[in-house]
């Protein structure tokens, strides 16, 4: 029994940096597309917007696990022929902007049309207004939430798993086959990711503060 | 074509177990959610303690711990029972969240006056607090209602034939992996239409 969590502990060592690697990088491609999509849906015109609303909402009515199996078992029949690695990287990205880009259109949303008025009464152009007044208004509005749902992305890495990208779970279920200590390895799972949220979810709530405090002075 | 009419019938049946699977484990998470969204309003530590680690731990692996962590401290329980007992103890964490978020858009002098006439504390919450968090949380509840239905298709991982297993089937015995998870897919979003259509059907 030690000697099962010893290794499912050494496991997570070796799986955490794909986690952590793969989390950051779905999360950095998921904001700069869910930004774009965001941005999109409410500069856009008619035509351009309805096909992006339907994409927005069919990655977020199905299951992510579905998204997996779809990319990397059905990829290859469309020419899309992903390693377990990448596959789980784009999905995650997708997934993830299909969230976020809701997040910023709410943020777009949330500008008083006021202050982007008198922006145009004070001479500024439509690009200096945007540019200017509307994305940091908005930049300071759906921080929180970008946070929580970036938090929310790590624990899908978890599924990832499951199409053999060796991450954290996939690495400590290996254990978990070899030594047939399902419930030892599994323990060690549950800890290792509760501890990377709950520090993540502090780190993020910590920084948040610091930035409040910044803005108020 | 063909693929369809043959695919349709088991993936119609696995749909339906996924809306019951789904319905109990929304069910358990409502129902478990009041107490441990009064718990962390008291601050009690076991209701922080459970919102916190059923929020901290992926689903997955929440589900693994059930069908091979109990079983070794010597509850054994059939796996459909252990899969939809997580997936409910899994919902009620974030159900208390959301209740506990519409507990703090109660009026004060409402309840003031709830207990000068009399009402017992249980009352109070059963017949006041909680109809008004729930009315006041509703887009919230949907859409973890609608979460729950997605992250049913976590349990195919432990051998349960619910949508995502059957379409696991179908890949497997036709090869073709790109119609059938379509199709999975396809299923689901209907699944979370119905629910959206539902739910502002009786907000009219």
């Amino acid at each position: 029994m030690i000697q099962a969590l010893s290794d499912s502990l050494v496991a997570a060592a070796l799986g955490l940096p794909l986690t952590i690697a793969i989390w950051l990088a779905g999360v950095a491609a998921g904001l700069v597309l869910g930004f774009v999509v965001g941005a999109l849906r409410f500069f856009a015109p008619a035509a351009l917007v309805w096909p992006l609303m339907v994409a927005v909402e069919v990655v977020r009515g199905t299951p992510f696990l579905v998204q997996c199996f779809l990319l990397y078992f059905g990829g290859p029949f469309i020419g899309i022929d992903l390693s377990p690695i990448l596959a789980g990287l784009v999905a995650l990205s997708i997934y993830g902007a299909a969230y976020f880009s809701e997040v910023f259109r709410a943020g777009f949303l949330a500008v008083p049309p006021g202050q982007l008025e008198a922006a145009r009464m004070l001479g500024l152009t439509r690009a200096q207004a945007v540019l200017r007044i509307m994305l940091p208004m908005m930049a300071l509005a759906v921080l929180p939430a970008l946070v929580n749902l970036a938090v929310i992305l790590i624990k899908e890495t978890a599924v990832l798993s499951i199409i053999t990208v060796p991450e954290l779970t996939f690495r400590v279920q290996g254990v978990g086959s070899a030594t047939f200590a399902f419930a030892e390895t599994t323990l060690v799972l549950a800890i290792v990711y509760w501890a990377l949220v709950e520090a993540t979810a502090w780190a993020s709530r910590a920084a948040e503060r610091r930035i409040e405090r910044r803005m108020a002075a | 074509m063909d693929f369809l009419v043959d695919a349709l019938p088991s993936m119609l049946r696995a749909a339906g177990n996924t809306v019951w699977i789904s319905a109990a484990g929304i069910l358990i998470g409502l129902l478990l959610g009041v107490p441990i969204a009064v718990a962390c309003e008291r601050g009690r530590a076991w209701g922080l303690i459970y919102v916190s680690f059923f929020r901290g731990v992926p689903l997955l692996i929440q589900l693994l711990l059930a069908y091979y962590a109990l079983p070794f401290i010597g509850i054994d329980l059939p796996a459909a029972v252990a899969a939809v007992g997580t997936l409910g103890l899994c919902c009620a964490a974030y159900m208390a969240e959301i209740i506990r978020g519409g507990f703090a858009l109660v009026a004060k002098g409402g309840l003031e006056a709830a207990r000068l006439l009399g009402l017992s504390p249980l009352q109070i919450l059963l017949r006041i607090r909680l109809p008004i968090a729930l009315q006041a949380m509703r887009p919230a509840l949907i859409s973890e209602a609608i979460m729950i239905v997605k992250a049913s298709s976590l349990i195919s991982v432990v051998g349960i034939l619910e949508l995502t297993r059957s379409a696991q089937a179908l890949a497997s015995s036709t090869f073709e992996p790109l119609p059938a998870y379509a199709l999975c897919g396809a299923l689901y979003l209907t699944l979370n239409l119905l629910l959206m259509l539902l739910a502002r059907g009786r907000a009219a």
